[in-house]
């Protein structure tokens, strides 16, 4: 098997992939939004709880897609939850640099604690393949715009 | 003529050569990763002989000069090349007359074309449209966008879980309202073969006219235009290993002169004044502006190509291919074939249960084979079968059974990554 094919589809991927956390439709929350991949016709909903101090405190999805956006999906619920909108942003805009080649991955992550510079270069093997870029980013994107108060997105 | 070595001595099906073949496919010989390109993406868009690109690079490198304008000797070679084309074109589909034959610049924009000119013309609110449910979304969406402006009645010919046509529906949806039938030959998703003349007859007798969306039915099998009475007919010759950028449009001589223009511009017009402007008969009526000049004539060497080696031996060919493939892949465990008609093209649409057609798409492309992933432009298909998504191969002249084994152990790679 190829080396860049076993960094694009790691243990923890594949595990994210097969077992996604937080893939459920929450009670309540204050924000959701749609991602469409036109491309392939996946599709995706984001929700996001956001408390009174900007803090998030809950962040699931549902839909369906390839391994990497699914598992991409399911890490990102993960290092979002707890986390502050701005911090949020700032991790947000580091994996879309990294996903798409722009900048150093080493450099980009030393801003950043040890389990989420973890987490975010599990991901990074992406890089290697441009057509799959869109799968990695797809729930991103849709997070980003459900924190804007968007309600759908696409990909295209 | 590089093509020459391609022309089997004789036209039986024994003499089909495909290593003779490939090696008229210059790209065919590359590695990629480090493996021989196995190209299984034929109904996305097929490669291109060297005779095709030595065609092109000719209409450039010795002749060029654009068509039906001034006297110059460049012109007219230009021009003689260009309308040659259309004449091949004619004959390969065995059309009545040149006249029937309008370049346009994909088949998509045939149908456009078609929507735009003669439906916008003869049809009106409460009128109906008859498609399948395995239509690509260029045979879709035209008369969607038809439906929205005018009002007409878009209805939609099921298909049973095998993707055979549910022709006893479509007979009972043919009536008095039906003014069009808008129908694939061959679906580019299922492989399915429509009998796309027993559509064509049901209609004639409803007083419907048809147009055929026939991109993957071309690129296969003989086509007979006349024999099939279709009114219009579309094809996309990259898929034919022809270039991109042209598309081709047949429909019967009258049926086209009746029709008014869809675009204006250069060369489709008699006259023009600021008062009055009067327009060329069909083809030229439906080709305003410079056409695809080089394109028609890469087209034309496709055409030339294709009939050198007989049509009946590619289909041949083909069709060995699909019953190995059909076999190969039905062994894997977990794997799912998704259009499973009596009569198919050599198209293999599949699912794993273990992972998703982008993962797989991905995993065999490393191996060095290249596969479709995706909806294919056809959501509503997909969703019929309840899958966002497949695999497909689908296969041309130029694929061998060894390339179908390389595909089966790829897959089964994937499968070992996944479970």
């Amino acid at each position: 098997m190829f080396d860049d094919l076993r960094d694009l589809y790691q243990e923890v991927i594949l595990d994210h992939g097969k077992n996604p956390r937080n893939f459920r439709r929450p009670e309540s929350f204050t924000a959701e939004a749609i991602g469409n991949n036109p491309m392939c016709g996946d599709a995706l909903v984001v929700y996001m709880s956001v408390d009174g101090d900007n803090l998030i405190t809950d962040v699931a999805f549902q839909g369906q897609g390839c391994a990497i956006s699914v598992a991409s999906a399911s890490m990102m619920t993960e290092l979002l939850t707890g986390c502050p909108v701005d911090r949020a942003n700032e991790i947000y805009q580091a994996f879309h640099s990294i996903c798409t080649g722009e900048g150093d991955v080493e450099e980009i992550l030393s801003n950043f604690d040890e389990e989420i510079a973890e987490r975010l270069h599990m991901l990074s093997g992406v890089r290697e393949f441009p057509m799959r870029v869109k799968c990695a980013t797809l729930a991103w994107h849709t997070m980003d715009a459900a924190v804007k108060g968007e309600n759908e997105i696409s990909t295209e | 003529m590089s093509n020459a070595s391609a022309i089997a001595g004789d036209n039986s099906a024994l003499a089909f050569d495909v290593d003779r073949i490939r090696q008229d496919f210059p790209i065919l010989a590359q590695e990629v990763y480090g493996k021989p390109l196995v190209y299984l993406d034929s109904g996305a868009s097929a490669q291109k002989p060297q005779a095709v690109i030595d065609a092109m690079v000719a209409g450039m490198d010795t002749y060029y000069a654009n068509v039906h304008r001034g006297v110059h000797a460049m012109s007219q070679r230009s021009t003689e090349a260009y309308d040659g084309a259309r004449k091949k074109v004619a004959t390969f589909l065995n059309a009545r007359s040149d006249n029937e034959i309008v370049f346009t610049k994909n088949a998509t924009e045939g149908i456009n074309l078609v929507a735009n000119s003669y439906a916008r013309t003869y049809l009106k609110a409460g009128d109906e449209i008859i498609i399948s449910h395995m239509e690509h979304h260029a045979n879709i969406v035209p008369w969607q966008l038809l439906r929205d402006s005018l009002g007409i009645v878009l209805r939609v010919v099921p298909v049973d879980d095998d993707g055979n046509l549910d022709m006893a529906a479509y007979g009972d949806m043919l009536g008095p309202k039906t003014k069009l039938v808008g129908m694939t030959h061959v679906s580019n998703s299922l492989g399915t073969i429509v009998d796309i003349k027993k559509v064509i007859t049901m209609a004639h007798d409803a007083g419907a006219k048809v147009l055929v969306d026939g991109c993957q039915a071309v690129p296969h099998s003989a086509v007979d235009v006349q024999d099939l009475d279709a009114d219009f007919y579309v094809f996309a010759p990259h898929k034919l290993y022809g270039p991109t950028g042209i598309g081709v449009l047949y429909g019967k001589e009258d049926i086209l002169n009746d029709m008014p223009p869809w675009q204006g511009g250069g060369d489709m017009i008699m006259s023009v004044s600021f008062e009055k402007t009067t327009y060329q008969k069909a083809p030229m009526r439906f080709e305003a502006g410079t056409p695809p000049i080089v394109e028609a004539i890469g087209l034309g060497a496709a055409i030339d190509y294709m009939s050198a080696i007989g049509m009946e031996n590619i289909a041949a060919h083909e069709e060995g291919l699909l019953h190995y493939a059909t076999d190969r892949l039905s062994k894997i465990k977990g794997l799912r074939i998704i259009g499973q008609a009596q009569e198919k093209a050599a198209i293999v649409s599949f699912v794993l249960d273990c992972a998703h057609p982008h993962d797989i798409g991905t995993i065999v492309d490393r191996g060095g084979v290249a596969i479709r992933t995706g909806h294919h432009c056809a959501q509503p298909v997909m969703d019929r079968f309840g899958v966002a998504a497949t695999a497909r191969a689908s296969f041309g002249l130029y694929n061998t059974k060894g390339e179908v084994d390389v595909l089966a152990d790829s897959i089964e790679a994937v499968r070992e990554m996944f479970s």
